[in-house]
């Protein structure tokens, strides 16, 4: 996706990535949507303000709750909601899920933290190519409990590798709050191995985006690895039902929702007609992937491709 | 005379010479040191910036290695020891291996991971152990052991450069002294190699009769069965034929049963513990194959964690003379 300033189109990613993981949540209720899902719905400034601020050939390595980076990155929302419904025309045949997608620079995967040394050797090999791109990995709160986080950000600093790592705390480990996670600081996390990091608790796309553009001019520029920590927070449940969280603080954080606060820089008519334009796109791409085929098991060829 | 270890030295330096895109990463593989079990010495004077060494990070050095892979290079990782792979099991196991197959077949993975496993110089119980066993049966990975027969640098070239998946690459670390073995009519071994990239080598004394078993190896064990296969035949007129696998995993049946369908007798020969084992699969495939009428057993370390005594070593290890009585017995 290209980079993007233009406050609308902020708004109707956002609103894009909303009105998806709601059909996704409502299609699970109606049977439509089969297995599991991680929605990011509150956390939409993030990807959208992030990403907004990338450009083409740049890759991104997103994880579980990915949803959003895979809008906000421009993936077809087609091929992600087939790919969720199981059909043949899933961005990755029914294979990987709402979890595992893969579209051209993008690729995310279940394994938390798993990813990240995977980002770094992705940065590694995008500097030998000597063209400018940077890689920006998606990690939550709850992967900084992992190990191989921080054998990977050791390594990013070391060798000085072109890669922002953006850590959107949702303030829970799926229904663990932080405070029961998580010892020490987390931007002492980044100082530790002496990679800057900005840090902001906001819902402000505009907001993510002027902290991100400097952090990726940085990493491109050749200043090595950057961090964000953006303290968010998730109105919807960790994975379907599974929420044990306080309902007076959700709807607390919901004051915050980042929807409403961008829109209300817009005009009101903009808003009403992204809303329709969003909403006739969204209903388009299921009913579509709803009418596809389902993945038909003769495409399960061998893994190695049947060679012996 | 060529050992293992040099013609896996030489197959690497092939490879940095040959492809630009080859890195090699791994703890302590810098010259003077040249890595732990030298497999790299030289390397990094020849080619300073395309051989990387790297932090105490086996999970995060494969993980890199899995994302170099994935935009364009050709990494070789090295483990220092086979033990420590367990680390790093998650990058091979649901990154590596599994990248190809779960989006679609979009993306390849051309990534080598080698490690040395294997005992037999009293390092104890985790710097000794053969462990490729549980990471054998991982969908898209694809295992490849060093072997003396035959051109062993070869196979690390063609994992290197020709193969675009991901191979885990065992070598045994009594092999890296031992000497080449070509294939071909020697003066004490008929040595043939099949025609696949990791070829299969079948092994005959020199002029022995028609065999009445087949034992089945890979790696160091090989070395030993092959002494046993020599024991066999001159000490107890015991003529076996012994078929040694380059490519663990996935498992081709096809040479096990064009030989069991002389023999119709099959003794597997490993170092890793022997339940639920490489050898267990062998067995299974060639009973699948064979059907009743087949006589097999298995050689391999007891299911113990390995001592660093060198008599209580010795004791858990398969030898050659376990291997030739087994044999002895199976055919009894």
């Amino acid at each position: 996706m290209n980079p993007c300033d233009d406050p609308l189109e902020l708004y109707r990613r956002m609103l894009l990535i909303r009105t998806f993981e709601e059909r996704v949540l409502e299609g699970f209720s109606r049977g439509l949507v089969y297995g599991t899902t991680h929605t990011a719905i509150g956390q939409e400034a993030d990807a959208v303000g992030v990403l907004s601020c990338t450009r083409a050939g740049d890759v991104v390595v997103s994880n579980h709750r990915g949803h959003g980076h895979f809008l906000a990155y421009g993936g077809p929302v087609e091929g992600l909601a087939a790919e969720m419904m199981g059909r043949a025309t899933g961005v990755c045949r029914g294979r990987g899920g709402s979890q595992h997608l893969h579209w051209k620079d993008f690729y995310a995967s279940g394994i938390l933290g798993g990813t990240i040394p995977l980002a770094t050797g992705m940065a590694l090999a995008e500097r030998e190519r000597r063209i400018g791109h940077v890689v920006v990995a998606f990690l939550g709160d709850g992967t900084l409990g992992e190990g191989v986080v921080y054998e990977s950000l050791n390594l990013a600093s070391l060798w000085k590798l072109p890669i922002v790592l953006v850590v959107e705390n949702n303030r829970y480990a799926q229904t663990t709050p932080i405070e029961r996670h998580m010892a020490g600081s987390l931007p002492a996390r980044f100082a530790a191995f002496g990679i800057p990091a900005a840090e902001r608790d906001t819902t402000d796309v505009l907001e993510v985006r002027r902290l991100t553009q400097p952090l990726i001019d940085a990493a491109r520029s050749g200043a090595g690895p950057q961090g964000l920590i953006l303290h968010t927070y998730r109105f919807s449940a960790h994975s379907k039902g599974d929420d044990t969280r306080d309902p007076t603080e959700i709807e607390r954080y919901r004051r915050s929702d980042p929807l409403p606060l961008h829109a209300s820089r817009l005009a009101a008519a903009d808003v009403q007609r992204i809303g329709e334009e969003v909403r006739a796109a969204v209903d388009q791409a299921f009913q579509a992937a709803e009418s596809a085929a389902p993945a038909d098991p003769r495409t399960l060829t061998p893994a190695l491709g049947g060679e012996r | 005379m060529t050992t293992v270890l040099v013609s896996l030295n030489q197959a690497l330096r092939s490879c940095l010479a040959d492809s630009p895109d080859v890195r090699l990463l791994g703890e302590d593989i810098l010259d003077p040191y040249g890595g732990a079990f030298k497999v790299t010495r030289g390397l990094s004077s020849e080619f300073p910036d395309r051989v990387m060494t790297t932090p105490v990070s086996e999970a995060g050095i494969v993980g890199v290695g899995v994302g170099m892979a994935l935009r364009g290079l050709r990494p070789v990782v090295e483990i220092m020891f086979g033990d420590f792979m367990l680390l790093a099991a998650d990058q091979l196991v649901n990154h590596a291996a599994k990248l190809r197959w779960m989006t679609g077949d979009e993306v390849r993975v051309p990534l080598v991971v080698r490690t040395p496993m294997g005992g037999g110089r009293g390092y104890g119980p985790t710097h000794s152990q053969s462990l490729e066993k549980h990471l054998l049966g991982a969908p898209g990975l694809r295992t490849v052991a060093a072997t003396a027969l035959g051109n062993t640098g070869a196979l690390l070239r063609t994992a290197v450069l020709a193969d675009d998946d991901p191979v885990l690459f065992i070598e045994h670390k009594l092999l890296y002294g031992s000497a080449l073995l070509p294939a071909g009519i020697g003066a004490e071994f008929d040595i043939q190699a099949s025609e696949e990239r990791y070829p299969v080598f079948r092994v005959r004394v020199a002029g022995a009769p028609t065999p009445c078993l087949t034992l089945v190896s890979y790696g160091y064990p090989a070395e030993q069965a092959r002494l046993a296969l020599k024991a066999l035949a001159f000490e107890h007129e015991v003529f076996a034929e012994l078929v040694v696998y380059t490519q663990l995993g996935p498992f081709d049946d096809r040479p096990l049963r064009e030989s069991l369908s002389r023999t119709h007798c099959l003794l597997t020969v490993e170092e890793g513990t022997r339940s639920l084992g490489w050898g267990a699969e062998v067995v299974a495939s060639g009973l699948e194959a064979h059907g009743s009428g087949l006589r097999a057993g298995r050689i391999a370390s007891l299911d113990l964690p390995i001592p660093a005594a060198r008599t209580l070593e010795a004791a858990v290890l398969p030898g050659v003379e376990s291997i030739v009585a087994s044999a002895l017995a199976l055919l009894r």
